[in-house]
Formats: structure tokens, sequence, C-alpha cells
């Protein structure tokens, strides 16, 4: 019994970093831009939360500073890739080089230092006494709180407002909603700053709950694996919850066993992440392979007005 | 005096309201213009410099003097006879690697597993050397170029298998198998494989002499560099010369043609993917067997990322790769020299990563037109 509440525990606290990338990498796929640089903006997110922290020793104000930074970071890509029109996957792909490179770089006078950080958690007495539930949900700390709350907002944004509307039909019409009168730019723009300060909070959470203390790295592909979970969650903030403990669930499980020793070099169970997550797009990719993409249609394709198409 | 109709009163006021709106802030505007080339020779350079420029700001900002740190990173990397050598032992694998995933990068397939890739080759070139300790001397180094091919080639098609057969995006698998195959030399250097008598030190044996690529007297520069360059003249012919280069020019060009005249776009992805991670591969085989001589604990530093870069700086030409992995080479080389004084060699991760941002926003804003406003159409 212990051993399951403490599993679901860590799955959840492990997952919700990718949580938090993954609903912002949904916000930025819907308006039609790809965001790749989720790797360097997590990291980005982290460092500059720990800086803050060190500094201020505010919990708040390393998050509202991370959620900054990133946004500098989401603005810049959306600058090349709404303005400029460029690639979005080489751009991606850039900004998660100068992430990793200037997270590292400015982390160095911090780097392995730990923090003292007392995360918040939410106890109400009628909660805790709900038999097996209630001892993990009074486990958990405001951040995870408001991940369910952000799961539940954006649910409702995209699919019962008329902002959401507006927002899914950028992604897949641009020239359509263009003619209506919606301004692409200006949807995207928003979108993807969006996307990358929720990315920033995925860092933020990290470094201050996770594993409090900065290592050159440390998001360790969860980025990436976030970009595969957009995917996995068909674009839909309420499947992402899914996914997201999912692979908690798999990186709590690694780590158990590995404590329990049964023979197996921790090197392949540190492995489970990533195969585990090829094997499930390729069975998504199998179940899915006659039937029509969820993938919003504009995905990946710059918009200009006086195109032919 | 007149009296004006309400509807000329309100004709009057659209048209002062239109020609409020009309009325441009500036005379001239950049427009964009798709039909444009991106520039010329002199985007590449202006993106290096305005990217120095950007690290600089944060170099400053974090109470340094760019100048001295980039004087200093120049100095390491061609300064001395040492630090060109150093350069060109680093512009092997970055050649290689660069020369890789630009094949693949031509038919759109992005390919971010060289790193993987490298590693895999690395790890197979090592395997022929603990587990064939007997080979007669002169196989050894054919023997595990072809491993390192092989295996490189073999991480390349774990790739594009579940690309082609089941729609699952390159970028995610190529990635994840990178983290895959980083644990998978964790667990041999510092499992089965490390050397008894190491002092625990996470590596094999050095390898026997046989074993080793040969260098160029006196240097660490080792005969790799002919497998670089071999290379990228049997790439530059092959694609220039063979009916392989000319289909993957057709669906560079345009994907939907070529598949209209019945070449057959997953065909092209294994092939990408086999000759991406076999180039890679060789890069591992040549950075254990010429510069390390021996499989160890962070055996690439990155090079496999950092060979986006080099691809992306030439153009994803192979010629220009020469020198863009030269000069990346550089950046690597003078990104230790600053650890003298006290700054991180991620560094040169940074500036790479500017460059690159700079690069695509360069390549993007030479398509723009500056217009003067007005002048032309109505």
């Amino acid at each position: 019994m212990d051993f399951y509440v403490f599993l679901i525990i860590a799955a959840i606290s492990s997952g919700t970093p990718l949580l938090f990338a993954v609903l912002g990498g949904i916000l930025s796929e819907r308006s039609g831009v790809i965001f790749l640089g989720a790797e360097g903006t997590m990291l980005i997110g982290a460092v500059v939360s720990c800086l803050t922290f060190v500094q201020t020793n505010n919990l708040l104000l390393a998050t509202l500073a991370a959620l900054a930074a990133a946004g500098g970071m989401g603005l810049l890509h959306a600058f090349l890739c709404v303005t400029l029109r460029a690639n979005q996957t080489v751009c991606g792909l850039a900004l998660t080089l100068f992430g990793t490179g200037l997270s590292a770089y400015l982390g160095k006078p911090v780097a392995g230092q730990a923090l003292a950080v007392a995360v918040p958690r939410i106890k109400l007495p009628w909660l805790e006494s709900i038999p097996f539930a209630g001892r993990i949900l009074s486990n958990l700390d405001v951040f995870v709180w408001l991940s369910f709350a952000l799961v539940m907002l954006l649910y409702l944004y995209m699919y019962k407002t008329s902002w959401g509307l507006h927002l899914r039909a950028v992604g897949d019409n641009p020239a359509t909603s263009d003619v209506m009168g919606l301004s692409v730019s200006v949807t995207r723009y928003i979108h993807v700053v969006a996307c990358s300060m929720l990315m920033g909070l995925a860092g933020s959470y990290l470094i201050m709950v996770y594993s409090p203390n900065w290592i050159e790295g440390m998001t360790s592909g969860r980025g990436w694996i976030a970009v595969a979970l957009i995917i996995l969650a068909a674009w839909n903030p309420l499947y992402a919850l899914g996914g997201a403990y999912l692979f908690g669930g798999l990186d709590a499980l690694g780590f158990r066993m590995q404590l329990m020793d049964i023979g197996i070099p921790s090197y392949f169970l540190k492995m489970l992440p990533y195969v585990v997550t090829i094997l499930v797009l390729m069975a998504v990719g199998w179940r899915n392979r006659n039937k029509p993409s969820v993938e919003p249609k504009a995905l990946g394709i710059p918009y200009m007005r006086e195109q032919r198409f | 005096m007149n009296q004006e109709t309400w509807a000329e009163t309100v004709n009057r006021k659209i048209r002062a309201r239109e020609n409020a709106a009309h009325k441009p802030l500036f005379t001239f505007s950049l427009q964009y213009d798709p039909a444009k080339k991106g520039g010329g020779w002199w985007v590449p350079l202006l993106s290096i410099a305005s990217a120095l420029l950007l690290c600089a700001m944060f170099i400053w900002a974090n109470g340094m003097n760019p100048f001295t740190v980039y004087a200093k990173m120049a100095k390491g990397a061609f300064g001395s006879s040492f630090g060109i050598s150093e350069t060109l032992v680093k512009a092997i694998p970055l050649l290689l690697c660069g020369l890789g995933v630009a094949v693949a990068y031509r038919i759109s397939v992005w390919n971010i597993g060289a790193e993987g890739q490298l590693i895999a080759g690395a790890i197979a070139a090592t395997a022929v050397t603990v587990y064939w300790p007997d080979l007669p001397g002169a196989l050894y180094i054919p023997v595990m170029v072809a491993a390192g091919i092989a295996a490189g080639a073999v991480w390349g098609l774990l790739t594009a298998l579940p690309r082609t057969y089941f729609g699952v995006n390159e970028l995610i698998t190529s990635l994840m198998l990178n983290y895959v195959a980083l644990l998978l030399l964790d667990y041999f250097v510092f499992g089965p494989w490390r050397d008894p008598e190491g002092f625990n030190f996470p590596g094999t044996p050095i390898f026997s002499l046989d074993q080793q690529l040969m260098t160029f007297s006196g240097t660490r520069l080792h005969y790799g560099l002919i497998f670089a360059l071999a290379a990228v003249v049997l790439f530059s012919l092959l694609y220039s010369k063979s009916r392989w280069g000319y289909e993957m020019k057709l669906l560079g060009a345009n994907p939907l043609a070529a598949k209209y005249a019945g070449i057959s776009v997953n065909r092209h992805i294994l092939l990408v993917m086999l000759i991406s991670g076999g180039l890679a591969g060789l890069a591992g085989m040549s950075e254990v067997s010429g510069v390390s001589h021996r499989l160890m604990y962070g055996i690439s530093p990155g090079y496999g990322y950092t060979a986006i870069i080099v691809a992306w700086l030439a153009k994803l030409n192979p010629w220009w790769m020469i020198v863009t992995s030269l000069f990346v080479g550089g950046l690597i080389v003078g990104g230790y020299s600053v650890q003298t004084i006290g700054l991180p060699s991620s560094m040169s991760l940074m500036l790479q990563g500017a460059i690159l941002i700079c690069l695509i926003g360069g390549e993007m804003l030479g398509k723009y037109r500056l217009v003067r406003r007005g002048g032309s159409g109505k």
C-alpha cells in the first residue's frame, strides 16, 4: 500500500514538469507553430528561477522570473517563425542549443548548490479523510494543484470559448481565419509566448521542487519527451494529463527498481522513458494509420497572406 | 454655403478614416518576397558577427570584458600550432557528422541523432577490439571502420523505420535514441568493459597500436582527416553525377512533384538515414581509434548537435562545410581555453546557438525587399 502511494506521488511529481510543457506545446501547435525549443526553454526557466531564488529567497519571484525569461525565448521564436517566416524546426533546434549553452553559462556560479526551498502544500482536512486518494492528494504541492487547474482552464478555453475556437481556426486554416478578420500573427504570437512561459514554469518546477540544485542540462530530454507527448495527447489538454503521468510513472518506477536492485543495470532502467516514447508513438501511428490526422492542418507552415495554395 | 447632403457627409467621413488608417508610419517598408534568394555569402558572416555581439552583451552583463574573452578564444584555437592541430582534430567528427545531417536535411528529414549514431559507431568499433583481440594487425582498422559505419547506419535505421512504417516524427525518435546510446555507452564503460587496471577510470583499456589510427608526425591529428575529406569528395560527386543525386534534388525541391514522378520517398528516407548514420558512426570510430585510443565516458562533447550548425552555416554545401567545421572546431577549442580565465566551456555552446539563431533570421531577412510605400500601385 505504502509502495503504491509513494509511487503515485513520485509519478505525479515527475510528471508535472512534463504536463506544464505539454500544455504549452499544445497551445503553440494549435495555433500552427511548432515549438521545438522546449528543452532549451525549460533549462532557461530552471536556471533563471534558481538564480533568482539564490538572490531573493522568494519562491514566487523565482517563478515569475522564470516565466519572464522563458517568455523572452518564445518571443524570439515567434519573431523568427511568424514575422520572418523562418523554418520552425531549425529555429526550435537553434533555441534549444542556445538555451542549453546560455543556461550552463548563467548557472555556473550556482552549479551543485542545494537550494532550501519550502514549497507550500495544500492541506485540507476533508481531503485527507478520503481512504486511499486522501494520502496522495494531501501530499501535493501548489504547483501540482496549479497544473490541475491549468488542464481544466485550457480545456475550457480551447473548446468552450470563442477565443479557443479562433485559436483552433488559425491553426487549421489561417487563410480563412484571416478573411474572417482574425489576426493570424497576433494569435500565433500570443500562443507561442504563452507556450514558452508554461515551459519556463516546467523548468521552474524542476529546480524548485523536483531536484533543487542546478546541474548543467538537468532536464535530460524532458523537453523532447514533452514534444512527443503533444502527439500522444492528440493536441487535447485533457489527454495531456494521462500522457504526462504515464511518463512520470515510468521515470519513478525506473528509479524505484534501481533501489530494489533487481539485477538489471540501472542504465537500462534509465532508458525506459526514451524507449517507451518511441514505442508509444509507433503504436499511435499504427492505430491512426487509416484515420484522418487530428494534427492542426497548418502546423509548421508559415502564413503568408498572398500565397497561393 | 452649400449644404452637404447626409450621404456626402458619411462618404467624406469614411474617406477621412480610410486615409488616416492607410497613412504610412514610415515611407519605406520591408516587403516579403518569397521568390528572392535569401542573401549571399555575406549572410553567414553577418550572422556570426551579430551572434558575437549578442553574446558579448551576456558576457558584459556578467562582468567580463567580451573583447578579452573573444581574443582569448581566438588565440586558443588558432594562435599556436598546438591550437591549430586541436582545431583540426575537432573539425574531423564535425565534418563527418555535418555531412551526415546535411544529406538528410536536403530532403527535409530532420535527423538530430548524429550524437547517438556517433556513439553507436564508437561502441561498435571498440567491440571489435574487445571481442576479437587476436585479429591480424593489419585487419583491425578496416574491420573497425566497417563496424563503426554499420553500427551508425543501424542506429540511423532505428530512426528511419518508425518514420516510414509508422509515421513517427524522426526528430523525436532520433533524439530519444541519443539518450539511449549515451546510457549504453555509460553501461559499457562503467560496467563490463571497464579497464581493470584503470584506477576506476570509466573507460576501456588503451587500444594496441594496430587498433589506433595513424597520426601525422608529432601531432594529435589523425588519418580520420582523410576519411572526412574523402567523404566530402564522394558526396559532392554522387550528388551531382548520380541518379540518386538527381532524385534527391527533385525530392528536396518539390516532394509532391517527385512523388508523382515515381520516386519513392520512403526508400530515400531509409537510404538517407543509412548514409547519415554511417557517416556519424565513422566519426565515432575515428574518435575512439584516432583521438582517445579507448572508449571512455563522455566520448563526444556534443559533436552530433554541433554538426547541425556546421551543416547549416555551410547552407548544406559539402565544400563549404570544410570551412565551417574548422570555424566551429575552433569555437570548441576556444571554449576550452576560456576555462583558464574562469568561464565555463559552455560559452562555445551559447555562441553556437546564437550563431544559428542569427543565421536563420538573417537568411529570412535576406528575402525581404526595401520598398517605398505608396510609390507604385494605387
